[in-house]
């Protein structure tokens, strides 16, 4: 489904992804794990096509089109879903209005139909209530007002409706407590875990991992990945920590 | 001489940024002309402008606001090299001023509101919000004067101003001018002028929005503002929509 080839990046001159090569297939989640300064969230940026992050070398494949060569908006049309560290703050836009506009022009951009206000309405319902968050919430303005938790429970709820092929998750699971942390490991699990889905979380923690069961880890270190292993993998490096294993590789 | 039998030019204080080519070459009479109206005690009068039609072109009006009245006014300037609306609004004991106004242009437009509010009572309450969303060359302008005169204890005034200048090269300009001779009033003004939010534009992106449909919205978000006061929904959206309309020609 996706396919990163030796993927080189960099902000400002500086580069921050260092040949980085991962396979994704269908049916698999993938977790990302690494140090601060790993380069995690640029290759969600990178992947998500954010401007200021440019691609000096190397290819990545998403359905079998080449995925650097297609606007944000395109990408998203086309399936892919970055669900943010930090949601933007869009005042005077509410998350209904946003997000019917979002579906709508993805369809649109696929040459499917637009979904009618009541259609789109009963969707976001069903999707809201999957992540158990309040109809009412999603009549306020996008994230405005939203704590840390309901922000990332709302994207959540975005990816519920937009329903992508795949999903990039940029921490998803930072600022969660404990019980905001599973209902959103659930919800990861009831919408993407499919034959025909896949996803890559970026964690710093082992804990989301609980939740969503990993088919692969890898741990990212100096824009590259310099270890891949299954859900054990997380493991290791909640109780010996990053630097040991990634020296141990290195060694 | 009197006042009639000159024309203004830009070094007059409320003619500071206005288009000085229009000026030197307008009809001194016209252009000093006042178009005077009287809501009388405790009636409520509103008036509207929208300005679309490809014409320069000024406009004055003075309004004196009975006890316990209410003016409102609500503006688009959405077209013509040089547009200007005037408004001098006097209110009597516990008379409201409601003023709404927005400008959208681009290529070298110059769009103005020059607005003066005499609390010559007590009790009086006004608001202005005015949005200006400029590209190209153009100057969105709002030069706002608030006088309380000394019994005018009470007054309650608000003025905001806020700009969005999708490019390099617009502008906009805003003079809040307060005068105030009373000891017991509030009086609030702010003003902003800034440029759209890259991170929200993206993050509107990612989720598959178009370029031009994210920013339809985030424009619409910005101006709603100033049309919020008004009663009618109808007229609101009728207003709103041309505005957004011109927007459509925004590179």
């Amino acid at each position: 489904m996706l396919k990163i080839d030796n993927l080189t990046a960099e902000i400002d001159g500086k580069t921050i992804l260092n040949g980085l090569t991962l396979d994704i297939n269908a049916g698999e989640i993938h977790a990302i794990m690494g140090p601060n300064g790993a380069g995690k969230s640029t290759l969600a940026y990178v992947l998500g096509g954010r401007p200021g992050y440019e691609v000096t070398g190397g290819s990545v494949s998403f359905q079998g089109k080449d995925l650097l060569d297609l606007e944000p908006h395109e990408r998203a049309a086309l399936g892919l879903f970055l669900g943010f560290q930090y949601p933007v703050e869009i005042p005077g836009v509410s998350n209904v209005q946003f997000l019917r506009e979002s579906l709508n022009s993805q369809r649109k951009a696929r040459g499917e139909d637009p979904l009618s206000g009541g259609e789109f309405l009963k969707l976001a319902k069903e999707k809201a209530a999957l992540l158990r968050m309040d109809m009412e919430m999603l009549k306020r303005q996008v994230n405005v007002g939203f704590s840390g938790g309901e922000k990332k429970r709302a994207e959540m709820v975005q990816m519920g409706i937009l329903d992508p092929k795949f999903a990039v998750l940029d921490e998803t699971d930072s600022g969660l407590d404990i019980d905001a942390l599973r209902i959103v490991g659930d919800g990861i699990n009831s919408i993407m875990r499919k034959p025909d889905r896949a996803v890559l979380l970026i964690t710093h923690y082992q804990r989301l991992l609980e939740y969503v069961k990993p088919d692969y880890v890898h741990v990212l270190a100096n824009g590259r990945i310099v270890k891949t292993g299954g859900a054990g993998l997380a493991h290791q490096l909640e109780s010996e920590g990053y630097e040991t294993v990634v020296q141990e590789e290195a060694a | 001489m009197t006042e009639l039998a000159t024309l203004p030019t830009t070094r007059e204080e409320d003619w500071r940024y206005s288009d000085g080519a229009y000026l030197a070459a307008a009809d001194p009479a016209a252009i000093r002309q006042w178009r005077t109206l009287d809501v009388p005690a405790g009636d409520t009068h509103g008036e509207s402008f929208t300005f679309l039609e490809d014409t320069s072109g000024t406009e004055r009006l003075r309004v004196s606001v009975g006890a316990g009245g209410t003016f409102s006014c609500f503006a688009a300037i959405a077209s013509g090299r040089y547009r200007r609306l005037e408004l001098e609004v006097t209110l009597a004991e516990g008379a409201h001023f409601e003023f709404g106004g927005v400008t959208v242009g681009g290529g070298d437009a110059v769009q103005e509101f020059v607005t003066r509010v005499i609390h010559a009572e007590p009790h009086g309450t006004s608001n202005q919000v005015v949005r200006a969303v400029q590209w190209g060359k153009s100057t969105g302008n709002f030069l706002g004067r608030i006088e309380v005169v000394r019994d005018a204890q009470k007054t309650d005034a608000a003025q905001n101003f806020r700009a969005l200048l999708l490019e390099k090269g617009a502008a906009a300009n805003t003079k809040p001018e307060l005068e105030i001779f009373a000891d017991d009033v509030k009086c609030a003004h702010g003003a902003a002028i800034g440029a759209l939010d890259d991170s929200a534009a993206f993050y509107m992106a990612a989720r598959g929005l178009p370029p031009e449909v994210a920013r339809r919205l985030l424009v619409q978000a910005f101006i709603g503002d100033a049309f919020a006061a008004m009663a009618d929904d109808e007229a609101r959206e009728a207003m709103l929509g041309h505005v957004l309309e011109k927007l459509g020609d925004a590179v």
